[in-house]
């Protein structure tokens, strides 16, 4: 895919840097948690307690301005084990997904885990940056996202201009907060402190187009193995959003994992949006004009 | 361990979502926003009905029209001010203009729409500054047009579906609103004698209101269910039964009875106002239901007709499995 945004790299010259991201690969992801932790600790995120959920092992339930990685927990009813009547063709499948780092299935009680840890995607065309009418959210020389704090007013205007639900205020502060992609850290070559706290590498941090080749092979690799329904999400520049600087390999659809099967940039749509409103503001002139200066004073 | 949820298999109507919880962020806008939709529809026309008038040489409408029109527009700022999260810094509204935000491009019309109008109605009111209300006139009724219009532009540029599937007639909806909220409030300001233009402007503006809102509930069919309930519907409802009683009466007696008139008026302006609040609740539905996000996301996958954003074939026929793995995986170089 193409890797160039609106503003990166033109914008920065000769201090653009490589497009950095992450690849979260749901298939090998334990639902430790420790992404979020890292998350909060790293970034002096304030305290969030949602009460029990009840939505399996999630009780931090979705991203949000105190929640800039969010693990996501499904059950599913799928069978976990060899049973009687499957083929030998089954089995050495099932026993091949295992050796590639599938180990998704719950042994014994017939449910399949499926957990992923989700972030702000960075979107090649981000729709909160656009609507943004402070200049508050801007792109880094690292082609990510990033709001700053002391020029956002919280108008909220990105809030519903988001397809994935990431942005949100924060109700005592009034601002709008969410994943930075630790500009900080990567200022200083450190990686984000999610993916340093992984212990599976189910995030990967680097060069986008060294994640996207990383990505290929993975999901050959595990279609190979029969996981039929992996995929790659916001790997591809021909989606809704020109793809995502944070991009995934899901073990289901999407919208499973509470992610937008086909997301889009509203902006792709604003030739549209001003052109009916210009319409509308010329008929409204017309009709004006008509009461007024038509008919009887 | 909890049972198997309904996650992955089932939410509301048919859909997969995630425990049923959201895709999208509910807006964080709270009642200052539609208020403000209607109220600056109200300016916007009011400006360019004032100017006309005067061309037309009716000038008490003129007057009266300025003075709703500042009234309306200065009530304004103050309510969208108050919504913002950290009010102090409303002044960031403009430090860029912006052309992908909307909220941006109405703000400088705003601020624009604002200046002109106050000059236009002093100058109406007492005569003074005469040099730059020759300017301010023509300036305020031209920029009460899209002063009417772009907060439809705000809100179809969302993710929102329901206003974002209905940009093409959403501005048509609030461009006819305004014209009737304007005609309805100079219905109610101006005495009869002189209010025929603002009677005319309400009646047609209530005609198109009622067909334009209709025609966009059809056109934006399974993205529409929003509307036909909870407080959408409910504003939806009462929006109609004041335009047909409204205008209605208006037409029966508002010419003869000032106290028809007003009343009349009244029934209009709440019908303009319940029409926003309708679009403003429906979006605030449309967001919070994940089937209404992802149901026609999905389908469009399914027909064809879109790519959607996940891709199963790999791009290559023969994996490196060491390449691909997590477990290979060169630890990141540190500082």
């Amino acid at each position: 895919m193409s890797l160039e945004t609106h503003a990166w790299p033109s914008s920065y010259g000769e201090r653009a840097k490589p497009r950095m991201g992450f690849f979260t690969d749901t298939s090998v992801c334990i639902g430790c948690k420790a992404c979020e932790v890292a998350c909060k600790e790293w970034n002096q995120i304030p305290m969030s307690i949602e009460g029990f959920s009840g939505n399996s092992y999630d009780n931090s339930i979705q991203l949000g301005p105190d929640r800039w990685r969010h693990v996501a927990f499904v059950e599913q009813k799928l069978p976990a084990d060899a049973r009687a009547g499957d083929s030998l063709v089954e089995v050495a499948a099932r026993n091949s997904a295992i050796d590639a780092g599938v180990q998704t299935y719950q042994e014994g009680d017939g449910l399949r885990w499926l957990m992923a840890s989700d972030v702000c995607k960075h979107c090649t065309h981000a729709a909160c940056l656009e609507v943004c009418p402070t200049g508050a959210l801007f792109r880094t020389e690292y082609g990510t996202v990033v709001v700053q704090q002391e020029v956002c007013n919280g108008c909220g205007y990105c809030i519903p201009a988001c397809p994935f639900g990431v942005l949100d205020r924060r109700e005592d502060d009034g601002r709008v907060w969410k994943c930075t992609l630790c500009y900080d850290r990567l200022k200083d070559d450190q990686e984000p402190a999610c993916a340093q706290a992984c212990p599976t590498n189910s995030i990967q941090f680097g060069e986008l187009s060294d994640l996207h080749h990383r990505a290929e092979h993975r999901l050959a690799t595990l279609q190979a193995a029969g996981q039929e329904k992996a995929q790659l999400y916001l790997a591809d520049g021909e989606d809704g959003v020109g793809g995502g600087g944070a991009f995934f390999l899901l073990l289901d659809e999407p919208e499973v994992y509470g992610l937008p099967p086909d997301p889009v940039d509203t902006v792709r749509d604003l030739g549209s949006i001003w052109g009916a409103t210009g319409a509308a503001a010329l008929a409204l002139g017309v009709g004006l004009a008509a009461a007024v200066l038509g008919g009887r004073r | 361990v909890s049972p198997p949820s309904s996650s992955g298999s089932t939410a509301a109507s048919g859909s997969r979502s995630y425990h049923g919880q959201p895709v999208l962020k509910r807006p964080v806008w709270t009642w200052e926003i539609p208020c403000y939709f209607y109220l600056g529809g109200v300016a916007g026309t009011c400006a360019g009905i004032a100017y006309l008038s005067e061309l037309r040489g009716n000038e008490v409408l003129g007057r009266r029209a300025w003075a709703v029109a500042t009234a309306a527009i200065t009530v304004s700022p103050g309510l969208l001010v108050s919504d913002l999260g950290r009010p102090e810094r409303f002044i960031n509204m403009l430090r860029l203009f912006k052309i992908t935000s909307p909220m941006s491009v109405g703000s400088w019309v705003l601020a624009g729409s604002g200046t002109s109008t106050a000059v236009a109605t002093a100058n109406a009111w007492t005569g003074r500054l005469p040099r730059l209300a020759k300017l301010a006139r023509p300036a305020a009724a031209l920029l009460g047009l899209p002063l009417s219009t772009y907060t439809a532009a705000l809100l179809a540029n969302t993710a929102v579906p329901v206003w974002h599937e209905s940009r093409r007639l959403l501005p048509f909806v609030f461009g006819s609103g305004a014209a009737l909220g304007g005609g309805a409030a100079l219905v109610i300001a101006t005495p009869t004698r002189r209010a025929r233009p603002a009677r005319r402007l309400a009646l047609g503006a209530a005609a198109l209101e009622l067909g334009v809102t209709e025609v966009m509930h059809k056109r934006l069919g399974e993205h529409g269910h929003p509307y036909k309930q909870g407080a959408a519907a409910k504003f939806g409802n009462i929006s109609r039964v004041c335009i047909v009683a409204g205008a209605g009466l208006l037409t029966a007696r508002g010419g003869r009875s000032r106290t028809s008139a007003v009343a009349a008026g009244t029934l209009l302006s709440a019908a303009s106002l319940s029409t926003r609040w309708s679009v403003f609740k429906a979006g605030h539905q449309s967001a919070a239901d994940p089937e209404y996000v992802v149901g026609p996301q999905r389908r469009a996958i399914e027909r064809g007709e879109r790519a959607g954003a996940a891709r199963r074939q790999p791009r290559l026929t023969s994996p490196d499995p060491a390449l691909g793995s997590p477990a290979t995986l060169e630890p990141t170089p540190r500082a």
